[in-house]
């Protein structure tokens, strides 16, 4: 999967929140092997060994991974220093990233091998074995679930229903609540039907955009498991951006309606409350 | 941010784009002396963040300086969809031969841009694209490379733009993306673009949307931002640090993480009721914020219960707790208040709630229909 006991991790962004967050992925047993502090190269922050770019840490380190927590305004260089660097997987958690930078970076990887995951996400964990985010581990644990999400804390809380109801995760990719992102929804549910520890898939999606419509026509052609899905703002009215910059209806575009009959045609059951995930998941893992 | 239309002209106008002369006007003489000036006839056009003003009453063709008078007295102050006139613009009537639509705007699902043209214009085409799909020739340029000779000429072949227009619409098209990409533009539309009667082309109407996350680096559009007297709170909130978006319902919401949020919302919706508004007080909220939250909700005259949904990760119940109570010490409100805690220190929060005026309940579920309950 993206992430496992084989990520060696960089942070680019090592402020108050990075500082934060590392500590917390190193607790969870994540190889933090370096960060990117240009000017600071050669020294160390609370242990961690800094480097004046991706390109010297991945050389001195052997990093394939990095985590993105720069400001929205430095960010997409930040994002292209790491595609530039070549490595396997880019975390960019960052909020507020213009879309035009996004639309030069989406340009980068359509050229590129790297997976790029968010902006604007809180990343992903592999329960047990690895945590490149910023998710309170705790409502997290091991098991046969592949979960992906366009939202932070309802991500949190689907997976602390799970958890609650013994259904553990095998991993929880946060895409991130942008209109353009690294991995959509369609490619971070291709990457759970291909993964051969998850048993089923739970697919949080909200209004805005197509992508849940393009993921229920990949699962209804390619499905080799059961899934389960969910769409947030289903009362949300046309043309008002609920929060996220990617969560808005416009015209006849986006809308949850439509979001809940692709998934329905595909065979994927829709809920209607976050609380009826985890009974829909355990029938899902009975049926097959 | 939109811009208005005049405003678009101008930035248009500066990147090489053909415009008909024009001016601004507030009061009906000003409109008058901009027609004289001109030269007639004019069009009179209101000047507002909607569209659909023209079905509305909001762009006349005056042929007199009497005329130009009047429909601007007719225009200034009219209301359009909720938006109050408070400038037209006067502008020197295009001869028109043929009106083309030109566009651009974001394909989230291409992750490029979407170049558009048609030579059905003036018309909405988003009614084009669903009935007449065929009539809309589309490129997707790519971001490092901008928008070629080779594709503008592409589309204008695919639209049939008349062969005596070919070149000029193509360089339009080129100098468009180029305000696209300048701009941070959302979207950009010259609907309608005149073929005029002596051949020439020119910009009818112009629309541009800034993205809000790139004004930072556009000082200048930054400072065209209007804030209508509907958004007023929304601006509130947002310089507090968190996002609201008002609307009609009578159950006031607040949340942490925009997709909580947003299934906070259809809960209420699924218990019966309706929300009053989406209030995320994003990650890490501190008791300071949630207490300003609490209050731009409960200053709704609609609203006739709360509803706290929080999911504490970063932000933390006890800090959630110390600002509901700051806000029950100090303003007494008068709507009944429902809670729901959990996550980090949701316990803690509990403990400090206990012994206060309000609700609290275990699950997002069982909140909802009470507070659906308590606003009826």
């Amino acid at each position: 999967m993206l992430v496992g006991a084989q990520t060696r991790l960089l942070v680019q962004g090592l402020g108050r929140e990075g500082a934060f967050h590392a500590g917390r992925m190193l607790e969870y047993g994540t190889k933090v092997v370096g960060a990117a502090k240009p000017g600071k190269g050669g020294t160390k922050q609370d242990g961690i060994p800094l480097f004046d770019s991706v390109a010297q840490a991945v050389d001195a380190t052997g990093a394939n991974a990095s985590i993105i927590f720069v400001p929205a305004a430095g960010a997409p260089d930040a994002i292209l220093e790491a595609l530039d660097a070549q490595l396997d997987l880019v975390v960019a958690i960052t909020e507020g990233i213009a879309v035009h930078e996004m639309l030069t970076i989406a340009s980068v990887l359509e050229k590129s091998a790297s997976v790029l995951v968010g902006p604007n996400c809180p990343g992903l964990i592999s329960p047990g074995t690895a945590k490149v985010g910023i998710m309170p581990a705790e409502n997290f644990s091991p098991g046969p679930v592949g979960f992906v999400s366009r939202s932070g804390t309802l991500t949190y809380e689907i997976a602390d229903l799970l958890t609650k109801a013994g259904l553990g995760q095998t991993t929880c990719i946060g895409i991130g609540g942008d209109p353009i992102i690294g991995l959509p929804t369609p490619d971070a549910v291709r990457y759970l039907n291909e993964d051969p520890d998850t048993e089923v898939i739970v697919i949080v999606g909200e209004i805005g955009g197509s992508a849940e419509e393009r993921a229920a026509e990949y699962m209804r052609a390619f499905a080799k498991k059961p899934a389960v899905a969910f769409i947030a703002g289903r009362s949300a009215p046309p043309g008002k951006r609920m929060g996220h910059a990617g969560a808005i209806v416009s015209g006849n575009s986006g809308t949850a309606a439509s979001k809940v009959s692709a998934f329905e045609a595909a065979g994927i059951p829709v809920a209607t409350a976050p609380s009826e995930i985890p009974g829909m998941v355990t029938r899902a893992l009975a049926g097959r | 941010m939109k811009l208005h239309e005049f405003q678009a002209k101008q930035v248009l106008a500066r990147a090489g784009i053909s415009i008909p002369e024009g001016r601004v006007a507030t009061t009906p003489a000003e409109a008058e002396a901009a027609a004289t000036a001109l030269g007639l006839p004019v069009v009179v056009k209101a000047q507002v963040h909607v569209g659909g003003r023209g079905k509305a009453g909001g762009v006349k063709l005056a042929k007199t300086a009497a005329e130009a008078t009047s429909a601007a007295q007719a225009i200034l102050g009219m209301d359009i969809k909720g938006f109050t006139v408070r400038r037209v613009y006067v502008e020197r009537a295009a001869k028109i031969a043929k009106e083309l639509y030109l566009g651009i705007t974001i394909d989230r699902d291409r992750r490029r841009a979407v170049v558009m043209l048609s030579t059905v214009g003036g018309m909405d085409i988003e009614d084009v694209a669903a009935t007449q799909p065929e009539k809309i020739a589309r490129g997707w340029p790519d971001a490092l490379l901008g928008l070629q000779g080779y594709a503008a000429r592409g589309l204008c072949f695919t639209a049939g733009v008349p062969e005596a227009q070919r070149d000029a619409v193509a360089a339009i098209a080129r100098q468009l993306y180029g305000v696209f990409r300048a701009t941070d533009a959302m979207t950009i539309e010259i609907n309608p673009l005149f073929i005029q009667e002596d051949g020439s082309v020119v910009a009818g109407d112009a629309k541009l949307e800034v993205d809000d996350n790139a004004l930072y680096r556009q000082p200048e559009l930054a400072k065209l931002k209007e804030t209508q007297p509907n958004e007023e709170q929304e601006e509130r909130a947002k310089a507090l640090g968190f996002s609201y978006v008002q609307l009609d319902g009578e159950v006031g919401i607040i949340g942490n993480g925009a997709g909580l949020v947003m299934s906070t919302l259809d809960a209420v919706k699924n218990a019966g009721g309706h929300a009053a508004n989406f209030l995320d007080v994003g990650g890490g909220a501190k008791e300071s914020v949630v207490k300003a939250a609490l209050e731009i909700v409960l200053a709704n005259p609609k609203v006739k219960s709360v509803f706290i949904n929080i999911f504490g990760g970063i932000t933390r119940g006890d800090e959630v707790a110390k600002g509901i109570l700051a806000v029950l010490h100090d303003t007494k409100p008068k709507v009944p208040l429902v809670i729901r805690l959990s996550g980090t220190e949701a316990e803690a929060g509990r403990a400090l709630l206990e012994g206060a005026r309000l609700v609290s309940r275990a699950t997002m579920d069982e909140a909802a229909t009470e507070a659906v309950r308590l606003a009826r």
